[in-house]
């Protein structure tokens, strides 16, 4: 009885094993594909066979392709690609299933140029350092195109302070704390027509690194003398300002703080109903950051072939603090299957996608844009 | 069914294995060993390949400027290091968020296990025992969020701002309550880090205040000691070292907390003097920025990561000694 139970147990224990090592050995096999040219295409393959295998059920699909895409990148377009996605493979193409993962900008250009993804999304283009890179690794260029935009709002809490006007110095000053106070001479001579309270300003900035504070502090970069902190995803912010983890902590530190000021993602306020600046522009205008000004906007900027631009000088009617959101695809070594995906899925997007898009707070491409960034992403997979 | 091999404690030819089976121990053997070395190996390996990255940031930056500077300014580049490098803020962050958590932590879970082990009538014992302990299982990053949105706004930026009212204005100690006071700070971030590691060091200080003999407790009492006096003169005083060592363990999870400080430690690369600051602690630090940073900046980041480790094992140390001074300290009282 004894050396039965015992056997037993051996046998468990060294089945055990057995499957811990198989375990390792699944999860080695990815990693030890990424090397490797054409990971990507390894990957829809198998779920493009998977899907096909059982394709009787949904005749629906139409002649789209099938298969699976994975994407990862930029945390600010998250809620428009999700939609898009919940959209297209849903309704559209039930045949494909796509994952974005929102890991962040620099994680969506690593993981591009690491080739773990079949496109990348950020919302700052490849450095030239990157684009070389990436040319010799895989021997052929990434196209970047630009699918969605957003603006960043100043946001306040205080009824003291609704219809506040600031322009570029004015912003700067307050963000690196060289204007404490609401009463300051400065902002009065900006705001004729509000009583500003007598009280302190506690300005809230991003405290993860984020988007949201590339495009403020891009904008500040180039449109402020005032500015000293330069323009990234992350800067060093003064003494005296407080950190929020996301949008969420922004709000939270906005509302909890008299006399706060923050900036926060468009899409985000506009959900919160948030209380909002008017931001001078590059001609001297006031504007209100809404979905048309924003798009307003866009229209002044020339946007050139390689689609490699920022959205500064901001004159007209449009609202002066606004980004892009590209995404990163290849221009060879993918497989037929994921190639067309690829590019069914994002020209379905940009021809499709602007009402889901408008209805989440962000801009989609002005028309006249349109069929270059189609031509763009018609482009993927075009070297063989 | 005969009794006499009943009784036996054990046949002992049931002990040894035939056959096969003989390989059983062996083979046991080696798994244990196996599962054994790999923590070790994983260890290991983690201090090697975290070090390794980190190595180069400390040579650009300087190991003492690195630990001592509070100048962060991540570069953009991939292949060399562009940007400045000094993680002072950030040191000062955990340590200060620790240690306010620590002080608020202690008393109270020593409060908690007097009241659990001795004055709660005994059918409430288990259950509150049980809460104590479920405290352990949130999340952190419930704690994050519950801390941000409903703990700070209604109870701990009032008292905060209370405290920092009445003691700000006092000459010299004044500098450590000095406001403004912004709805995350380090103290708000020692508050709740000090409800995370509440469980860990009740649970450990309930354990060592059970095993007081209770002939000695008795004895205390026949001598006309009242529950108090046994509390203070015999439990506690027979349990000291062990608490201390349990408030070092909290004292490591408070170290390494990451998401909830994060959320309400501020935010700021930098440091100031007033526990009301809004700065940044290692962990949190890393956890916020990793996703957007540049490869150089990631390898930085990686060097704050060996620091926290260089800090928590100074820390840990620093117990095992200080566990080991009292132990002999109390000893000798106790004879």
């Amino acid at each position: 009885m004894r050396t039965f139970t015992r056997r037993i147990a051996v046998l468990t224990a060294a089945s055990l094993l057995a499957v811990a090592c198989g375990g390792d050995g699944d999860a080695g096999d990815p990693t030890a594909a990424d090397t490797g040219d054409d990971t990507a295409t390894g990957a829809g393959d198998d779920a493009g066979d998977d899907e096909t295998t059982d394709d009787g059920d949904d005749a629906a699909a139409g002649d789209r392709p099938a298969g699976q895409l994975d994407g990862a990148g930029a945390t600010f377009p998250t809620p428009v690609f999700e939609e898009w996605i919940f959209t297209y493979t849903g309704d559209v193409n039930t045949d494909a299933s796509i994952n974005y993962q929102s890991i962040g900008s620099g994680g969506g250009i690593e993981q591009f140029l690491a080739e773990t993804v079949d496109f990348g999304s950020s919302e700052r283009v490849l450095s030239e350092e990157d684009l070389e890179l990436a040319e010799e690794q895989r021997g052929c260029a990434p196209i970047e195109i630009p699918v969605v935009f957003g603006a960043v709002v100043m946001a306040t809490v205080d009824p003291a302070l609704d219809g506040l006007t600031l322009d570029a110095n004015a912003i700067a000053d307050i963000f690196e704390r060289r204007i404490t106070r609401w009463d300051d001479p400065a902002l009065v001579e900006l705001n004729p027509d509000l009583d500003l309270p007598d009280m302190d300003i506690i300005p809230v900035h991003r405290s993860d690194g984020s988007g949201t504070t590339s495009v403020f502090t891009k904008y500040l970069d180039a449109d402020s003398d005032n500015w000293t902190l330069g323009e990234g995803t992350e800067v060093q912010w003064p003494a005296g300002t407080v950190g929020g983890q996301g949008n969420e902590g922004v709000s939270a530190g906005i509302e909890q703080n008299e006399g706060a000021i923050g900036y926060v993602n468009q899409a985000y306020a506009i959900e919160l109903d948030l209380q909002t600046a008017l931001v001078i522009n590059a001609d001297g205008n006031a504007v209100e950051p809404t979905l048309e000004a924003t798009s307003a906007a866009l229209a002044t900027v020339e946007i050139p072939e390689d689609f490699r631009f920022d959205i500064l000088g901001v004159g007209g009617d449009g609202y002066p603090i606004a980004g892009t959101n590209w995404i990163f695809a290849w221009e060879c070594g993918y497989e037929a299957g994921t190639a067309d995906l690829l590019k069914d899925f994002w020209s379905w997007a940009v021809e499709e996608g602007d009402d889901l898009a408008l209805e989440l707070g962000y801009a989609p491409l002005d028309d006249s844009v349109k069929p270059d960034a189609l031509a763009a992403i018609e482009r993927i997979n075009s070297q063989e | 069914m005969s009794l006499g091999t009943e009784q036996r404690p054990f046949d002992p030819t049931d002990l040894r294995a035939t056959g096969s089976a003989r390989w059983a121990d062996p083979l046991f053997r080696t798994i244990s060993f196996a599962a054994g070395i790999s923590v070790l190996l994983v260890l290991g390996l983690m201090i090697g390949s975290t070090t390794l990255d980190a190595l180069p940031v400390f040579q650009y930056q300087g190991l003492v400027s690195f630990f001592t500077t509070s100048e962060w300014n991540a570069g953009s580049s991939r292949n060399e290091l562009t940007g400045t490098y000094g993680a002072f803020a950030f040191i000062y962050g955990t340590l200060i968020s620790s240690l306010i958590a620590i002080m608020i932590a202690l008393p109270l879970s020593i409060a908690v296990s007097l009241y659990i082990n001795r004055i709660a009538p005994k059918r409430f014992r288990t259950t509150l025992a049980y809460t104590v302990e479920l405290l352990a299982a949130v999340p952190s990053v419930v704690y994050g969020l519950w801390g941000l949105l409903s703990f700070t706004p209604a109870v701990l930026l009032p008292v905060s701002r209370f405290l920092s009212g009445y003691l700000g204005d006092v000459p010299v100690i004044g500098r450590i309550f000095e406001g403004p006071v912004p709805n995350t700070n380090y103290f708000i971030a020692g508050n709740v880090l000090a409800i995370m590691i509440l469980p860990i060091i009740t649970a450990i200080a309930r354990e060592v205040m059970a095993q007081t003999p209770a002939d000695q407790i008795d004895a205390a009492y026949g001598m006309g000691a009242t529950d108090w006096e046994v509390m203070r003169k015999v439990i506690l005083r027979r349990s000291f070292p062990g608490i201390v060592g349990a408030s070092m363990l909290g004292l490591g999870r408070a170290l390494g907390e990451t998401i909830a400080v994060a959320m309400l430690i501020g935010g700021q690369q930098r440091w100031g003097i007033s526990i009301f600051f809004a700065g940044q602690s290692m962990a949190g630090h890393i956890a916020s920025t990793f996703q957007d940073a540049a490869p150089e900046t990631v390898n930085a980041l990686i060097a704050v990561g060996v620091g926290l480790f260089v800090i928590t094992v100074i820390v840990n140390m620093l117990a095992r000694v200080l566990v080991w001074r009292i132990g002999r300290v109390a000893g000798d009282a106790a004879l």
